[in-house]
């Protein structure tokens, strides 16, 4: 073994060991002395069935054939299945419903016959075992630590950074501006908010009209009905127009008193009323009213509001009222918007008056 | 390298196999032979705790072979299209591609379903095995010094795989998730002076635009990935080097590892445990629907469907938002929204505290030995109370994120699910943090007393005197009182009698008892007392003998 030119780490000492007496060993020795070069003794070797060819080992072994061969199973069950079955989906009668379910069923069967074969295999046939291996935690041995120090010092002081403060004050100069040069990239993501924040789809004369692009007159919802509209705008039912123009038109029950905010009086029309649908909260749409006590939420954080008081918050986590949209009728009989909403819809954000 | 031998091994010594020769070419180049046997010699100690972290490492593999199956066919796209594939409930409806896409794979591609299933399956028990391996860690003590890195590499791997969760399960673009996506809005607009800005830069322009889709799927698909593989790379690799914690028990000190060498026997368990975890996803995966995402619709910002939750990692911040109290700060003309206190900075304060707790407990206890084994969570109250505390209030949390579906199922009043949710996180957690503190000193008088007074057999003995007495059987020598000096070293104590004696021969039969074959006991098959801690009539006192003495209390 005269390698020594040709190892990589020359400075690993070759292993401390008679070869030669070695070789003429037993394996399981030979096995156990070369795990003793790295620090590991096997303190406790057990042959799971003393007795090689007994009855017990022969059943042991055929339970982990076992569970291969069920692998092995489930594995061309799941391709024949893969191939064969029809897969296409199809609501109710006309598809078939069992294709997923098949084929996961075949390959957990699979996967779990190798699992338990390779599992069953260390428990029930390889020799019990209990190795010890050395650990050497925490600092590094005093001459690592100094020699390594003074290779780190010596560099350093090849550069002579510590005596050239010109070139200290230059090198920092320049990592500080790499370091802008690696982020400022970035700029490219920003965007100055726009107005958008304070605007919807709604100003003043557009029509609202349902998700059905029908136009909405007084008349078509019953008294205590409710209808989600949209600007009847070419793009009124696009997602980004929808995201902060939907609106919840209320038809009031007969008698249902309504407070309003001042300077909202005239928002309504007659027993009609329009609020923005946008949670003030977190911006889900709030969706479930309650006739009877005029009450909305909003199903994803529970904020309750109640319509019969402009819309103020009555419980859960919402803090404003859900805006209001002033609208009336206009000329040929339909409903319009009279202006946009006189704040902005939605969540609470850190410009927003 | 100078040297230009190029026969540098003894003559005739040729290997002789095919492998062998393979073997020896790679060894010419690589010199990896020292190295090998160093690592396959490799020690792992053996216990069910440990098996968790090995489940989210399993998981993420599976997460990776999945979900570049699933990369073949979506389409991250937010451009409108109109339906047109098997899912007739939804043809002709206008959706984006990124829907479509994943109506298609789920539907028109074979097999495709399974393969979704499978990811999502995975990516749920990912986070869980995350945690419960994090709360292994923590309850015995396997973070302290020199794993202290260890810990926040893991605290990162967490906190990146709950945003991997949140950025995939996004990406169908349907009602459900872009609901999640508005909220997550909401979340990046609370935040006070920058937080319109940073909504704008994450989503390209106003709520919902056209690029979050993209660049959620870049940030899945590649950045997030890869920072997770390095943190894994990285936590993995501070394993090897540091080698694994151990409990303590015969033989196993500070400065050893006593288990199973990685070849072959604790490879194969392993290897074949990656099988058992994968065989359990696609069991998942065939037989339960999760995320059926044709059942929400396509994203449409003016609906929601009452009753769904987000995945459950990101419970605990559902539950956040609903209990948090409307507290809308206005001054000036600036608004600081109720949403940022339970979304931004509790959580900030939560994953703060979580990766600075080795630092912390270190400062508190002024510990600052090196630790290689664990503690039993008894036998450190306050520690394992903290940690009982800190669980129930996320648990308050999660179940409050669910108040909705609790309130319906059994027709309780909303507004009380969430006023008790307020209530209980406040109560609970101190109540948990006493009780916790309580169990743990009892169980620690219970260890010392078996060991001073034995394990109770069970026997009642009548005295000369009159006198009932319980026979104890002690686990050492005992002085003329019948007391034993044992002292606690930080392993289980028997409590059973079955414990410390064999129990005898396992009987074999499911219901019956079959008939004893003749050559039982020698079999391993048969005889069942292989992992017990058992102190057989030879070893027993060495094996009590040789546990260490704890090192710090």
């Amino acid at each position: 073994m005269s390698s020594e030119g040709n190892r990589l780490s020359p400075a690993t000492p070759p292993p401390d060991i008679d070869l030669e007496a070695w070789r003429q060993k037993p394996l399981e020795q030979q096995a156990l002395e070369a795990s003793e070069l790295d620090g590991i003794r096997i303190v406790h070797r057990r042959e799971r069935f003393p007795v090689p060819g007994s009855r017990a080992e022969k059943r042991a072994e055929r339970a982990v054939a076992l569970c291969f061969v069920i692998a092995f199973l489930g594995a061309l069950a799941f391709s024949v299945c893969y191939i064969v079955l029809p897969w296409q989906y199809g609501i109710s009668s006309d598809g078939y419903p069992w294709f997923t379910p098949v084929l996961g069923v075949t390959m957990a069967i699979s996967m779990f016959g190798f699992g338990f074969g390779a599992v069953l295999w260390a428990k029930l046939l390889i020799p019990e075992e209990e190795a010890v291996q050395e650990r050497h935690g925490g600092r590094s041995d005093v001459a690592d630590r100094e020699t390594t120090a003074a290779v780190i010092s010596d560099g350093l002081a090849m550069t002579g950074i510590a005596r050239r403060s010109l070139l200290q004050k230059a090198l920092g100069l320049s990592v500080l501006a790499l370091g802008a040069l690696a982020i400022i990239p970035l700029g490219g993501l920003i965007k100055k908010p726009k107005g958008e924040l304070f605007r919807t789809g709604w100003k003043e004369g557009v029509r609202l009209m349902t998700g059905d692009r029908r136009l909405v007159r007084p008349g078509d919802l019953e008294a205590g009905g409710i209808a989600t509209v949209f600007p009847a705008t070419p793009d009124g039912l696009t997602t980004q127009v929808v995201a902060d123009s939907v609106v919840l038109l209320i038809r009031l029950r007969p008698g249902q008193q309504v407070s309003a905010r001042p300077g909202q009086e005239d928002f309504g029309w007659q027993d009609y009323l329009a609020y923005s649908k946008i949670c003030t909260h977190a911006g889900c749409p709030a969706s479930l009213y309650e006739q009877q006590t005029g009450r909305l939420l909003c199903p994803c954080h529970q904020s309750q509001f109640n319509l019969l008081e402009d819309a103020k918050p009555v419980f859960g986590p919402a803090a404003r009222p859900l805006p209001k949209l002033a609208i009336t009728v206009d000329d040929e009989g339909y409903f319009v918007a009279k202006q946009d909403f006189n704040e902005p819809i939605g969540p609470s954000f850190w410009e927003r008056p | 390298m100078s040297d230009t031998r190029t026969a540098d091994r003894p003559a005739g010594k040729r290997p002789a196999t095919p492998l062998g020769r393979g073997a020896d070419w790679a060894d010419e180049r690589l010199s990896a032979s020292p190295a090998i046997r160093r690592n396959l010699g490799k020690v792992f100690p053996d216990n069910w705790s440990f098996m968790m972290g090995e489940i989210a490492l399993y998981s993420f593999i599976i997460l990776l072979l999945t979900g570049v199956y699933l990369s073949f066919f979506y389409d991250p796209s937010m451009t409108e299209v109109r339906y047109d594939g098997s899912y007739s409930l939804l043809r002709g409806v206008e959706m984006s591609r990124a829907y479509d896409s994943t109506l298609d794979l789920s539907f028109d591609v074979r097999g495709g379903l399974l393969m979704r299933q499978i990811h999502h399956w995975a990516a749920l028990l990912f986070v869980a095995a995350m945690v419960a391996h994090m709360m292994r860690t923590f309850f015995t003590g396997a973070f302290r010094k020199p794993r202290e890195l260890n810990w926040i590499l893991g605290v990162g791997l967490l906190t990146m795989g709950i945003v991997e969760g949140f950025a995939g399960y996004s990406l169908p673009d349907d009602l459900l998730s872009g609901t999640g996506l508005r909220i997550a809005h909401a979340i990046m607009l609370s935040i006070p002076v920058v937080g319109t800005w940073v909504a704008y830069a994450v989503f390209g322009s106003e709520f919902p635009g056209t690029e979050i889709i993209p660049r959620l799927y870049i940030a899945h698909v590649l950045l997030i990935p890869g920072i997770i593989l390095a943190l894994i790379a990285a936590h993995v690799g501070l394993v090897v080097l540091q080698k694994h914690t151990q409990f303590p028990g015969p033989g196993r000190r500070e400065d050893n590892v006593v288990g199973e060498r990685v070849y072959p026997t604790y490879g194969a368990k392993a290897g074949g445990f990656f099988f058992l975890v994968f065989g359990v996803m696609a069991g998942l995966a065939g037989l339960f629907q999760i995320n059926p995402v044709w059942l929400y619709g396509p994203y449409n910002p003016a609906q929601v469907s009452a009753g769904t939750q987000p995945d459950w990692y990101m419970g605990f911040l559902d539950g956040s938002i609903r209990l948090f109290p409307a507290w809308e700060i206005r001054f000036w003309n600036y608004t600081i929204s109720p949403v940022l206190w339970p979304t931004v900075v509790l959580p900030g304060i939560m994953f703060t505290l979580l990766a600075l707790y080795p630092f912390i407990e270190a400062r508190m206890t002024k510990d600052r030995a090196l630790h290689h084994l664990l503690q039993r969570p008894r036998d450190v109250p306050v520690r394992t109370s903290l940690g009982a505390m800190a669980l129930t209030f996320y648990t308050v949390l999660l179940i409050s994120g669910g108040n909705d579906i609790i309130a319906n199922k059994f027709d309780i009043s909303l507004n009380a699910m969430t006023w008790a949710g307020r209530t209980l996180l406040i109560v609970l957690p101190p109540i948990a943090y006493t009780a916790t503190y309580l169990l743990c000193l009892g169980l620690q008088r219970h260890d010392r007393e078996i060991l001073e007074h034995g394990v109770e057999t069970g026997i009642i003995k009548r005295l000369p005197s009159g006198e009932f007495i319980e026979v104890h059987q002690p686990l050492g020598p005992v002085d003329e009182h019948g007391h034993s000096a044992l002292e606690y070293a930080g392993a289980p104590v028997p409590k059973r009698m079955n414990r410390i004696t064999s129990p005898g021969r396992k009987v074999k039969g499911f219901l019956i008892p079959v008939a004893e074959q003749k050559q039982g006991r020698d079999s391993g098959l048969e005889s069942d007392d292989d992992d017990m801690p058992a102190i057989e009539a030879d070893g027993g006192a060495r094996r009590l003998a040789g546990r260490p003495k704890d090192p710090e209390l």
